[in-house]
Parts: structure tokens; sequence; C-alpha cells
């Protein structure tokens, strides 16, 4: 009693193909993983990352310098040569998966994912280094929510300095420097501004997520160094969006494995009606369904890393497809997280919000699903109606 | 020298020599997949002496891809599906020598054509009620029952088939697994029509067949293991591999490519979100297929299958909507017998009633979802009133 596709059927079109990329970690990923795990767990606990939210901030910079520079993350996506660890954006995405699993509260995708891409061309050696080291935290001036296909730089260069203001932009809080996408005569330069410097205002933002909080940054004619050039400016941001969009979805598929492991942990132990909840079908397939859902965005996500890491062709379709779906994955394991929990999962007191609240903002970063599948209809020759 | 290049260049000179000794241009090609089958590149994974050369499963891609370019001919495998992706592993591991050596050249050459005896219109999801009986006389066995969904039974020669031997023990510990000849006089195959109007599955009647205790497949008793192995190995065939836009997605990508008239942004919509399921679902099974290639085939391979089949589901009803007047036409409801399936063959229709059936064959989605519960995420198991009761003694 079966049958199998006929591939003889297959229509052939003129798509580009998809690549054939390892999907499995390696050994040396499953240490990177393993030790960022181990911290995490001693140092990120879900009472510390709960209090954020009632304005206790003692976690963050401890839990920042002890990834930045104790395990030198700061520096992963840096080639050893200009400081870094030389690690690619596989290692990358096994630490944002990490950090996705415990809701961690440190800009590791602002500054190490997303600044330390477009800064990469930059001619500015000591700045890379100290990127790398960690001893200079770093945003790049972008709104959360652009992607590399909607950027458009909204700070300008005048004779006084530089000028604009930038919405909801993460790590701005917590970095020293700023890198500032400025629009010029002949395309994008990358500027450099210290984040105290005099006409710059940060202002935080009461963030849906306030371990991820975002900040509404100001510039008015503030003096700057130009550290990428206009020739290659533009293309650097798009490259970080790209690569930062990619090494998301890693983080959601981090969210969204918690929310079920908990929900698993917690239904299995949870009892009503004289049984543990987890023996109702109703429940059990429920579980199943996002258990499928979850393996299917992990290898949605190790693709698009995969690609990353490689500079894979595929990579433009792979970003598309990672973030369409690990967004919602992880927005659905959240919610699913927060209903099987019952009550319990609707108290402040328990973690699940943190989740709920990660994976919905995560949702509009780097860009909108309605934005992503557009993207993507037009990279796969699908026009629209 | 890599292990990786030192296999790819000892499977090149394996294969050169095959193609000098057996040129496909001027070779039967019976001669010549024998010949390729004694090589031991039919399925580089299966041992040396049965078709294999003990290496990864992995390594026969490459050696399908030389055979390819040099134009041998291939053993037609979505012909013989069933005897590659069920039989074959199964005879592999739990067979006796004498059994590999009988069973699996012909079977992988396609001579032999092998099917599954199975469900039973008591037993679908509930595999382990069945109740087709065997009782032993002298060194044979003597089978009576009625089976259902049998693909391919009216060209198989043989059929792996599990029946009762022991009613007296829970029903998961009377079950003996056979090799059954086809040809025997007791076997009778009755066309099953189905919604397409085609049948591509039978009904086969069994009275009085009789079984050599030498076809026998592991131990009396055994069966329910045996069986197990198979429908692991069944569910990895079914989520088996494709390129970008393979299959369903590829048919409704090409149908809104070519009918710029029909297309509606809701329409759109959806399409885009299911070529971004597809295309997920694509990489999952990649994902699955790299895990294989290093260990046995568990209960992942379900929910790849729950998946696929939704998806599958999806497509092919907004492919219908896609064809707007056409989707009303169907090309043909004559009965036929296809020897091959064709999810992805003859036209929407078609298409969309054929896909009802790909969360009910081979496990039906619900079945599958209690197994992804229960074995992966070790959730507890349903209830079960019929464990620990003789199966004799079962309501029926």
């Amino acid at each position: 009693m079966t049958a199998v596709p006929n591939v003889a059927d297959n229509v052939t079109t003129g798509l580009a193909p998809a690549s054939d990329l390892v999907l499995l970690s390696t050994e040396d990923e499953q240490a990177l993983r393993d030790s960022v795990r181990a911290l995490l767990a001693s140092r990120c606990t879900p009472d510390r990352v709960m209090a954020i939210f009632d304005g206790d901030d003692s976690l963050r910079q401890p839990l920042w310098t002890a990834l930045a520079v104790d395990l030198g993350l700061a520096g992963l996506l840096v080639p050893e040569e200009a400081g870094g660890a030389g690690g690619s954006a596989r290692d990358a995405a096994v630490v944002l998966t990490e950090l996705g699993r415990v809701v961690a509260p440190v800009p590791f995708l602002s500054h190490s994912v997303v600044a330390a891409t477009a800064l990469l061309p930059s001619g500015d050696r000591e700045l890379v280094a100290e990127l790398a080291s960690g001893a200079v935290t770093v945003a790049l001036l972008t709104p959360l929510t652009a992607s590399a296909g909607s950027f458009s730089a909204a700070v300008v260069g005048e004779d006084i300095g530089i000028s604009g203001r930038v919405p909801v932009v993460a790590g701005a809080l917590e970095a020293q420097l700023l890198l500032v996408p400025v629009r010029v005569a002949d395309g994008v330069e990358l500027h450099a501004v210290e984040a105290d410097a005099l006409g710059v205002t940060v202002a935080p933002v009461v963030s849906l997520d306030m371990t991820r909080q975002v900040a509404d940054v100001a510039l008015t004619g503030v003096a700057s160094r130009v550290v990428v050039g206009a020739d290659a400016g533009d293309s650097a941001v798009r490259r970080a969006l790209l690569v930062g969009a990619a090494l998301l979805a890693s983080e959601q598929v981090g969210v969204a494995e918690r929310c079920l492991e908990d929900t698993v942990a917690y239904l299995k132990q949870r009892r009503q009606f004289g049984r543990v909840l987890a023996g109702y079908q109703a429940l059990k397939h429920r579980l199943a369904d996002l258990y499928i859902e979850v393996e299917s965005a992990r290898a949605a996500a190790q693709y698009a890393a995969a690609a990353a890491a490689t500079d894979d062709p595929d990579l433009p379709v792979a970003v598309e497809v990672a973030q369409a779906y690990c967004s919602a994955v992880a927005v659905h394991a959240a919610e699913e997280c927060v209903q099987l929990h019952g009550g319990l999962g609707m108290t402040w007191e328990h973690p699940a919000h943190l989740y709920l609240k990660r994976a919905k903002a995560d949702q509009l970063a780097f860009g909108s699903s309605g934005e992503h599948l557009a993207r993507l209809a037009e990279l796969v020759g699908l026009p629209p109606a | 020298m890599s292990d990786e290049t030192q296999h790819r260049r000892d499977l090149e000179r394996r294969v050169s020599v095959l193609l000098a000794d057996h040129p496909p241009g001027s070779t039967d090609r019976l001669d010549f997949l024998r010949a390729q089958f004694d090589a031991g590149l039919a399925w580089v994974h299966f041992p040396q002496g049965l078709g294999g050369l003990g290496l990864a499963r992995e390594h026969q891609a490459y050696v399908d891809a030389l055979l390819q370019a040099a134009g041998a001919p291939d053993n037609d495998p979505w012909r013989i599906g069933i005897g590659l992706g069920m039989a074959a592993p199964t005879i592999l591991a739990f067979g006796t020598e004498e059994q590999h050596q009988r069973f699996l050249r012909p079977l992988w050459t396609g001579e032999e054509v092998w099917c599954q005896l199975f469900s039973e219109p008591g037993a679908g999801s509930d595999l382990a009620a069945l109740a087709t009986r065997a009782f032993p006389d002298g060194d044979e066995w003597v089978v009576t029952g009625q089976k259902v969904w049998t693909s391919s039974a009216h060209l198989a020669r043989f059929a792996i088939l599990v029946a009762r031997t022991d009613p007296t023990v829970p029903k998961h510990a009377g079950l003996t697994y056979f090799v059954c000849d086809m040809s025997d006089p007791g076997v009778e195959v009755r066309p099953l029509r189905q919604i397409t109007g085609e049948a591509e599955f039978n009904e086969v009647f069994l009275s009085d067949v009789r079984i050599p205790d030498s076809y026998r497949i592991g131990a009396v008793g055994q069966g329910w293991k045996v069986a197990n192995a198979t429908l692991n190995n069944e569910r990895v065939a079914i989520g088996g591999g494709a390129p970008r836009e393979g299959g369903m997605i590829g048919v409704v990508a090409d149908a809104w490519r070519n009918h710029p008239e029909r297309r509606t942004p809701e329409l759109h919509a959806r399409l885009m979100s299911l070529w971004v399921e597809a295309e997920v679902a694509r990489m999952t099974g990649q994902r699955l297929r790299q895990k294989l290639a290093v260990g046995a085939p568990g209960p992942e391979g379900a929910a790849m299958k729950v998946t696929f089949a939704r998806i599958a589901q999806e497509l092919s009803g907004l492919e219908l909507e896609l064809l707007g007047e056409d989707g009303l036409r169907f090309q043909d409801w004559t009965m036929t017998r296809p020897e091959r399936v064709q999810f992805t063959g003859r036209d929407a229709g078609y298409r969309y009633l054929r896909a009802k059936g790909n969360s009910i064959e081979g496990g039906t989605s619900e079945i599958l979802r209690n197994i992804v519960a229960e074995r992966v995420l070790g959730l507890p198991a349903e209830a079960r009133t019929d464990k620990d009761v003789p199966w004799k003694d079962l309501e029926r």
C-alpha cells in the first residue's frame, strides 16, 4: 500500500537550482553550542531576564562582556588577520540559536553580525579590531525593520555635519559607536560617530521586546568620519541586512525549539481530570504539528546560514524562504507555549511571555512577511497579479 | 587524498570496467543490470556479493550519475519501488543468506516485481490486528485471508506478507513475516477502483496459499518487529528527494507562469506561501537524508510525510482554482490499471483527487502524528485496551 512521487513527471523550469549544502552541525559547531549553552545556563536565568521588564538592567553588561570578550564572540565573523575569531555564518547561527533559547538580552546580532558585516569592507583596521575584541560595541544605524531590499539611508551630510532621524534601532543603547549610513551624491557612505558625541540623541523606546530594546536615534549636525566610502557603502549595508536576516532565522529556531521543549515538559507533568495533559490526543497532535514546524524551520535556517557562510549564489532565495517561514514558526511556537500553559502562561512570573515578545518582535525585524514573499516572488519568477 | 576522493576514484574505476565489459549500446538491458548488480554498483550500501560494496548510501547517487551519463539503462525504479524501498531492506536485515541470494538480484533488476500484503479490510491503521491466518503444515505454511490496498499485485511475482501464526497471544506477538509467491493458485488479485476512476491498487484474496518455511523472514512471532522495519523504510521512500520546484509545486508554479490572465492577488498569496512551504519541506527532506546517510531511518520520517501530504493536497487544490474554466474538465474516468503511480501526472483534476490518498497511504497523518508525539516527543501513548488481551478474544 504505497506510492512514490514520479520524478519523471517533474516540469523543468528556468529556475535557479537549490544548492547542495550541509544541513547538519559539525563537531566544532556542536562544541561551540555546548560552551555558549553552558555559559548562558549559569548566567542568563529566566528570573534575571524577566527583571529587565521591571527596569532591572543589571544582567545586560556583564553577560555581554562574558560572551563578547571572554568567549570572544564579539569578533566571531571578523577574520583572524583583522583581529577576529575567523568564524563563519554557520558559527554565528549556532550562537544565535542558543541566545534565542534563553531570550538573551545581548547585542550579538546587532554588533557581531550586522555591524561586523557592514564594517568588513572598511579600511579602518583599528576600528575593525576594536569591534572584534569587544572593546567597543557598535551598532549599524538602521531601523530593526529594515531589509536589504527596502533599505534607504535616512541620514544626510551637511556642511555642519550629518543629520537625520532613524527610528527603532536595535543595539544602539548598548553601543559606544554608531555606524551611520549617510546618503551622499554618489551613493551611501558609512560614517562612524561616537554614541555620546555632541548632537547625538539615543532615546530609549519602551519596547515590545525589552530584551532587545530599540531606540529612536536623532543626529543633528554631528561631526563624523567616513569608514566605508560611497563606492561600497550601499552594498555593505545591504549585505549586512541580508546576513542579519539569514541568521535571525537561527535565533527564531532557538526561540521556537525552547517553547516546544518547555511546553512538552509542562504538559507531561500538569494533571487535570486525573491524568496528565500530555496524554490527550488533541494536545499530542498540536505538539506533533509544532515539532514538524520546528524541524522544518531548523532546515530552512541551516540552509540560510550555510548559504551565508559560503556566499552561495542561492543566498537571496535562502534568506527570503528562511524569514518567511521561521518568523511565523517562532511566533506560533510562542503562542502555543502561552496557550498550552493555560493561566500560568498568562502570568508576569512565568517566562513564556519573554518568548512571545521576542518572537513577535523578531517577526517584524529585517522586513515583514509580505516583503519577504514579494521579494521571493521576484527572485523565482512568480510575478504578482 | 581524502576518503571521499578515494571512494569516488574507486567507483569511477568500477563503473569504467562495467561499461567496458558491457557497452550499454550493444548489451541487452537485463544483462547489463545483472552485471551492474554483480559489480556491486546496484546499491553500494548493500554488502559485497549482494549488489553493493558496503559503502555509505550517499555514494549511489554518484554511481547513478556516471552510468546515466554513459547512456546505461536503469532498473525503472518507480515501477519496482516497493521491492527496492521496502522488501529489499527488510530481507537484507532479517533474511537468511539463502534468502539474500534467492531474492535480491532479480528484485533489483526488476525481473521479479514485489508487492506488499499488509493492510486488511479490518486492519488499516491498527495493522497489528490483522486476521490473515497462517497454519503450519509440515515444512510449509498454509495461509488464508484477505489483503487490500496492494499496488502492483497484478504484476508482482512475490509479496512481503504479514500473517497471524498464533491467535492465543496478544496481537503484536502472534505475527510472522513471509515472502509469498504470487503465482500460487490460491492467490486471487482483483482491482480496487478508487476515486480517480482508475485501479492503482488491488484486493488480494488468499485461499490455502502454501508458503515454504524457507520463505519465512525472521522468527515465528517476530513479524511485528520485521514489519516495522519495512514501514519505517516506506515513510522514507515516500518523503523522498526532489529538486527545487520538483513535484506538485513545479506543476502549479508553471500554471501560474503560463496563465497571466488567471492571476489574482489572493491566489498569488497562497501560491507564495505554498512555494515557501514546499521549498522548506525540500530542505527538511534533504536534511533528513543527510542524517540517514549516517544512520538508520527513525520516526522522523513520519513528520516528513505529514508535511508532504498536506502540501500536495493544498497545492493540487490551488491548481484547480488557478485553472478557472479548465478546472472543470476531467481527462478520463475510464477504469485503467496503471503500472506506475503518478502523483504529478495526468491532469489537475486527477492530481487533486489522487493527493487525497497521500494522507492515508503509508500511515494516516493522524497515526503519524501519534508516532511523532509518542516516539519523538515522548508523550504518553494512547490508552490501549487490546494490548494484553489474546488476539482471539478481541472484539471485532
